[in-house]
């Protein structure tokens, strides 16, 4: 079968000689794949920054598909069934999954206890195959799935498997009270569908800060927010001081991660050396620009070693900080009847289609930020 | 773009209408402030691992497992265990914990290691990797053609004086003194 194939950094290819996936367990699915987007996180593997990305891995942790096979005790689902998928595996009985985190199942991974299972995204998250490719094995398929309901147009179904369910916990993460000033740091399709969502929280103002002004002008008309360039304020944190009375944002959103840019220490440290898990600098931001009291919202990807951040800060202004893979399963029926009553509108993110034999020219396009793109989606040639 | 170099113009003064944002508060909760937990407490919190679990799936090949886990889940990737020299220092990082350095620098290592071995194997497969290709060069021919043009030449160029100065000294005569 045709599969992206990670070479190393920087270097992918789609390879038509990929081992067509089989049912390793009795509660597997073989998907056909449907859609495929790459996601900004996936440029953190491309990039080299993640251990354990192993040669020949596939990516993709954004995918919706057809069932076209199922394991023995697969009760729920049926070949021919289309279905969104998230990009978190849960197996819907250890405690952690009964409590409604499907992001953290202990029954997934085990190279790693600090993460569960992700499709697609190194060994250090389990060591599956993504669904950058035209088929791919889906586990617990009765536990995560969904059924795409048909009036579900399928570009919508597939970015509430990893984008809008992030950003509406990244929003609900943050506690938001009716009136609050939320900044949310990042411009990505996360950061922006954030920003749409913290509306949905009650939000009295919404601002977003990012370096690159296609994103922030798009995110001023999809998410109605407020835009501001870094690259053009002596300092974030004093300019939202400035906009808040002095007293700094109700909630605070890192929306970036590992590689954000906007300081030569962390950017040598984090993205150059590798010496901690990633670049801090929007978490810096967001810890100095929330109020005290306040709350800071972290779903930006970090690697698993050691990151500077003003911990002194976070103690002497008794921030909260709360921070979680999504739990797609859990805020996924909820976000698809937004879908159905025009709340929020997914699908408009899309602004590269490629097949999935131009993936490689779909992650550099995505990684050098070519051509005002925004989210990039895969399709197979089976779709 | 709004203008923000002067952000004291910019103080919120929004008339609080927010009839123009659709879905405007639909997800209000005041009861989700800072010190109500998110997540659904259970009876079962304080019982440790021992619920009832999936069937475990068939080991048949090498899977690595962090030493904070007292067994394997149920369900595992199966995808390309370790092999090689990557493969050797994956499993020695695999002795430390997650909270080790020593874990995760090694691991780096060996996908560097790993990249390389990724080359000598399609080479013994008779495939020559097309680095323009999976560097997805073609996208950058097409958007940011200029700039292509101008870095490969700096490179091309770089590259020839290298090679230049290693063949020059490298042909270069020993002096003789005696």
């Amino acid at each position: 079968m045709l599969a992206m194939n990670f070479r190393g950094p920087f270097r992918v290819r789609a390879d038509r000689h990929a081992p067509y996936p089989e049912i390793e367990h009795p509660e597997d699915c073989i998907v056909r794949v449907l859609r495929s987007c790459i996601c900004g996180s996936d440029l953190h593997l491309y990039h080299g920054l993640v251990p354990d990305t192993r040669v020949g891995t596939i990516f993709g942790h954004e995918f919706i598909g057809e069932v076209v096979e199922t394991g023995s005790q697969v009760q729920k689902l049926k070949v021919g069934d289309r279905i969104s998928v998230p990009f978190n595996i849960s197996c819907g009985r250890c405690v952690f999954c009964k409590q409604e985190l499907y992001g953290l199942c202990h029954e997934v991974n085990a190279q790693a206890t600090a993460t569960g299972g992700i499709f697609g995204y190194s060994h250090t998250c389990g060591g599956y195959h993504g669904g950058q490719a035209e088929y791919v094995r889906v586990p617990y398929a009765d536990v995560g799935p969904t059924v795409i309901p048909d009036w579900m147009d399928l570009d919508d179904a597939v970015m509430l498997t990893d984008v809008v369910p992030t950003a509406y916990q990244a929003a609900e993460m943050g506690g938001i009270q009716e009136g609050d000033t939320v900044v949310v740091f990042g411009a990505g399709p996360i950061g922006i569908m954030t920003a749409k969502c913290a509306w949905l929280f009650g939000a009295g103002r919404v601002i977003i800060i990012d370096q690159l002004d296609y994103r922030l002008e798009f995110a001023q008309q999809y998410a109605q927010c407020d835009a501001y360039n870094f690259n053009h304020l002596n300092d974030p944190v004093v300019f939202i001081k400035q906009l808040t009375d002095s007293l700094g944002a109700d909630v605070c959103i890192d929306a970036v991660g590992c590689e954000a840019a906007g300081d030569a220490m962390n950017t040598l440290l984090g993205r150059k050396l590798l010496l901690q898990g990633g670049s801090t600098t929007a978490l810096h931001w967001a810890i100095n620009s929330v109020k005290k009291g306040g709350i800071v919202s972290i779903v930006g990807v970090y690697g698993p070693t050691n990151a500077l951040v003003p911990i002194g800060n976070v103690v002497n202004k008794g921030i909260t900080i709360r921070a979680s893979q999504a739990s797609v399963k859990r805020v996924v029926p909820r976000l698809m009847q937004y879908v159905k009553d025009g709340i929020i509108n997914p699908k408009e993110l899309i602004t590269h289609r490629l097949p999935l034999e131009e993936v490689a020219e779909g992650y550099h396009l995505f990684s050098a930020k070519r051509d005002n793109i925004i989210k990039p989606v895969l399709i197979p040639p089976s779709a | 773009m709004t203008d923000e170099t002067r952000p004291e113009e910019f103080s919120d003064k929004s008339k609080k209408d927010y009839s123009h944002i659709k879905g405007w508060g639909i997800a209000r909760d005041s009861e989700n402030d800072p010190t109500y937990p998110m997540k659904n407490r259970l009876p079962e919190d304080n019982e440790g691992y021992n619920w009832e679990r999936p069937p475990l799936q068939p080991m048949d090949i090498e899977v690595l497992k962090s030493v904070e886990r007292k067994n394997y889940p149920a369900v595992f990737g199966k995808t390309l265990p370790p092999s090689g020299l990557s493969g050797v220092i994956r499993r020695a990082a695999f002795r430390k914990s997650e909270s080790s350095f020593g874990r995760w620098v090694p691991l780096i290592l060996a996908d560097r290691i790993n990249m390389v071995e990724g080359i000598v194997d399609d080479l013994k497969h008779g495939v020559v990797p097309n680095f323009f290709k999976e560097r997805g060069w073609k996208a950058e021919w097409k958007y940011n053609r200029q700039e292509f043009v101008i870095k490969s030449a700096v490179a091309v160029a770089v590259g020839a004086g290298l090679l230049s100065a290693l063949l020059w000294s490298a042909n270069k005569k020993p002096t003789n003194y005696h």
